[in-house]
């Protein structure tokens, strides 16, 4: 189903979002105003079987999720506490033993993905031209089976084997923490792969695209030059691979008083991306491994504003480290690990969460920074080419959600991001700027303790500045998407 | 005349409306809540509890959630409105603050959690809600919370005259002699609900079901906990009887330090009944006693 004709797809794109924006609105003006959940139609037959959580503890999944997968504050300091509710009933000896704490997630989908300028084979020859492809069909994602729990009182774990859509595992999660250390909720140690305490989780994300399913503020890396990159893949030619939406692998200390206003973390990581054996690609190597550790810090503060509830503003800084050029080789291939000439980056945040009443918002401002040999995918070794110099960017969040009901979550985003310094400063001032548009909505038909299910739709839409990979014009790629999301 | 009859009528039912409007306005402030300067309202409570507790405590508040079944300790049922913790003599409803209190610090051993996370607004409009459940609330005012004495010094003596009122008042029956929770009426004691419910253990427990502190002790077996048997001993032990027997219940808690503890455990005959108390040996089972 691939097109390669440009324009051909304007009009049925054109047919599709209005398609969404009229199921949007219908959906919005029919739920707005609806009675709360206890009034909207449950399933005649209750269905028994449970997600982990609300299997163990008997919970709604809206007790936890503001709608799932995102957080509540109670979710949070659920989660905090090490998957504990803390009256004394938390560890397995006191749950029936038929409980397994393991659940899975997958979403079948249509989706519609459309880029207007991919590099393929031309006139000129491989590689040489560009096309505007657009893809459409049926298709499911990736599966997670989610294992999460405690193991006895304070001591919890959580382990996510996770596939691509063809099958193929990875480890998404595994670690184990010692909860209330001292008796103290501001002692918890954590080690083994894990998501960062970020405020605003990537892993929680509500929207599922193929543009929208990260945070583009997350994963961006600066573009070292016009064409540096194909299809948005990074080449083998750029030095590094980050993204702090990425789970990484090391030992976090994470503190937080009683009812979870105050939270703090400090982490030690592995300057590798969270990829295993020390290799930068899921253990099968590519680019250069170091021995060098990273920092990630993050603290928070919720208060209280009158009726409108909770309100959450916090900041984060990872501090890392990338190695420029191979201490050894074999057979020519660098040994995973071992590559030295370390060269520093930073990425630093701040985040707003704020609730109004069925409305919340976040917001985010994020800014990063990378070393000149980084930057320009320069050896430490070797004198930095004319005109590098260390690219610098800020970028900016602004998401909504509309929770008219636990039932129903509408959702908008926009991403921002501003390149401040280029790599090269002969590269134009606004190379691999990029804006992303989100906007969707999730709904969930029933509520229960014993099972999730959404019926998930979405619209996004990705602008990146010269970074056509031929012709360094702008890049446009955007991604519809219609699907059930469950969990069991 | 038919114009005089219609314009009766009207008057009638004028007359009829104002003077239930009070009527309507009481049973609105009825359902508010009050707990110091917070007002909780039932409709915001409502999506509350919609998003909270119903799983446990079931659509119509009777505590029929689809979880019941699997819990042992039942789910209150808010349309009955019998509640443990309570500051307010036996039989009576609770106070609004004795309501979020059991919100906010959850009930230890069973399945009810702290929601400390929630807001104090949302604490407050939960319970205007969950007292829309029962009419009990519109028939009845909360009782009057028990005033509590200032606790008086700690001393053996203190110590050793709630031992003995244990002995007199058979605390010892359902609780056991070593308080574990074990005594002899234990295994035939039932709630309201007809299920079978155990005496507290002080040996295994820091907290109790309705808090933590020598005033919430005192306050337990004064007002007693309403649909259990632990009945309210308010009528037969005098105030500083009964901090003597908070400071004997005390030194019951081997395994949570606390002043009472340390100084029943400088005698020696309480240092060699801590000591027979405390449980010992490693997490594999060896040396278990």
């Amino acid at each position: 189903m691939n097109e390669r004709t440009p324009g051909i797809a304007k009009n049925q794109l054109s047919w599709l979002v209005s398609c969404l924006l009229l199921s949007f609105i219908f959906l919005a003006l029919v739920l707005a105003d609806s009675p709360p959940a206890n009034a909207l139609p449950f399933p005649a037959v209750k269905v028994r079987p449970l997600p982990a959580f609300a299997r163990k503890y008997g919970m709604p999944c809206s007790a936890c999720h503001l709608g799932w997968p995102m957080l509540s504050p109670f979710g949070q300091a659920f989660k905090d506490n090490g998957y504990q509710l803390g009256n004394d009933r938390d560890a397995p000896i006191y749950q029936d033993p038929g409980y397994w704490p393991v659940t899975f997630r997958i979403t079948p989908i249509w989706h519609r993905d459309s880029t207007n300028r991919v590099q393929v084979d031309g006139p000129d020859g491989l590689n040489a031209d560009e096309a505007k492809v657009t893809t459409h069909g049926f298709d499911w994602s990736g599966l997670d089976f989610h294992a999460a729990g405690t193991l006895a009182k304070n001591i919890s774990f959580y382990v996510l084997p996770s596939s691509d859509n063809t099958g193929a595992f990875h480890f998404e999660s595994v670690w184990g923490r010692l909860d209330n250390l001292f008796g103290s909720s501001w002692f918890n140690i954590k080690m083994g792969k894990f998501e960062l305490d970020n405020l605003l989780s990537e892993k929680r994300i509500l929207t599922l695209t193929s543009v929208a399913g990260t945070y583009a503020n997350y994963h961006f890396q600066p573009l070292v030059s016009p064409g540096s990159r194909a299809n948005g893949a990074i080449l083998a030619t750029e030095g590094y691979s980050f993204g702090i939406g990425d789970n990484q692998v090391g030992v976090e200390w994470m503190g937080h008083s009683k009812d979870d206003r105050t939270r703090v973390s400090a982490s030690l990581l592995n300057s590798n991306d969270g990829n295993p054996s020390f290799s930068s690609n899921n253990g099968a190597g590519g680019l250069l491994t170091g021995r060098a550790y990273d920092g990630f810090f993050a603290a928070s503060q919720a208060f209280e504003v009158g009726s409108l509830g909770l309100q959450r503003v916090g900041g984060f800084a990872y501090l890392g480290q990338a190695p420029t050029f191979p201490q050894y080789t074999q057979g020519g291939t660098p040994i995973d690990g071992t590559s030295i000439g370390n060269k520093s980056f930073y990425r630093l945040g701040l985040i707003g969460q704020w609730y109004l009443k069925k409305v919340d918002v976040t917001t985010m401002y994020f800014h990063g920074w990378d070393s000149g040999f980084l930057g320009s995918n320069t050896p430490a070794n070797v004198a930095l080419p004319i005109g590098a110099q260390s690219p610098t960017w800020n970028g900016g969040l602004f998401e909504t959600h509309y929770t008219p009901n636990p039932q129903l979550v509408l959702i908008n985003r926009y991403e921002i991001i501003r390149m401040s310094r280029q790599a090269f400063a002969t590269n134009p001032s606004n190379f691999g700027d990029t804006d992303v548009l989100t906007f969707g909505y999730r709904y969930y038909p029933f509520i229960s303790t014993r099972a999730g299910f959404a019926f998930h739709n979405e619209y996004a839409i990705e602008w990146v500045r010269g970074a056509a990979p031929v012709t360094g014009s702008n890049l446009a790629t955007s991604s519809l998407l219609i699907g059930f999301d469950f969990d069991f | 005349m038919r114009t005089v009859t219609t314009k009766s009528i009207r008057i009638f039912l004028a007359v009829l409306a104002v003077s239930f409007l009070p009527a309507l306005a009481t049973a609105q402030q009825q359902m508010e809540s009050h707990v110091g300067k917070l007002t909780g309202h039932p409709d915001a409570g409502k999506q509350l509890y919609f998003r909270y507790c119903w799983g446990c405590h079931g659509f119509r508040g009777d505590g029929t959630g689809e979880n019941a079944p699997y819990l042992n300790i039942l789910p209150r049922n808010f349309v009955a409105a019998t509640f443990k913790c309570r500051s307010t003599p036996t039989g009576t409803l609770p106070t609004d603050q004795d309501l979020y209190n059991t919100i906010e610090r959850g009930i230890v051993n069973s399945n009810m959690p702290s929601w400390i996370t929630l807001t104090g607004q949302n604490r407050a409009d939960l319970i205007a809600f969950i007292k829309t459940f029962s009419p009990r609330w519109l028939a009845e005012k909360p009782g009057e919370p028990l005033h509590i004495p200032a606790e008086p010094k700690l001393t053996l003596d203190s110590i050793n005259r709630g031992k003995a009122l244990f002995q007199k008042l058979e605390c010892w029956k359902c609780h056991g002699q070593e308080g574990r929770g074990d005594g002899p009426s234990a295994s035939t004691l039932t709630d309201n609900n007809d299920q079978p419910i155990r005496p507290y253990n002080f040996a295994a427990g820091s907290r109790f079901k309705c808090g933590s502190t020598n005033e919430d002790l005192y306050k337990i077996f004064n007002t007693g906990l309403d649909g259990t048997p632990m009945p309210s001993f308010a009528d037969v032990v005098k105030p500083d009887e009964a901090w003597d027997l908070v400071h004997f219940l005390r030194t019951l808690q081997v395994t949570h330090k606390s002043p009472e503890l340390t100084m029943w455990k400088s005698t020696k005959e309480g240092a060699e009944q801590v000591a027979a108390k405390m449980p010992s040996g490693t997490p594999t089972g060896s040396g278990v006693r």
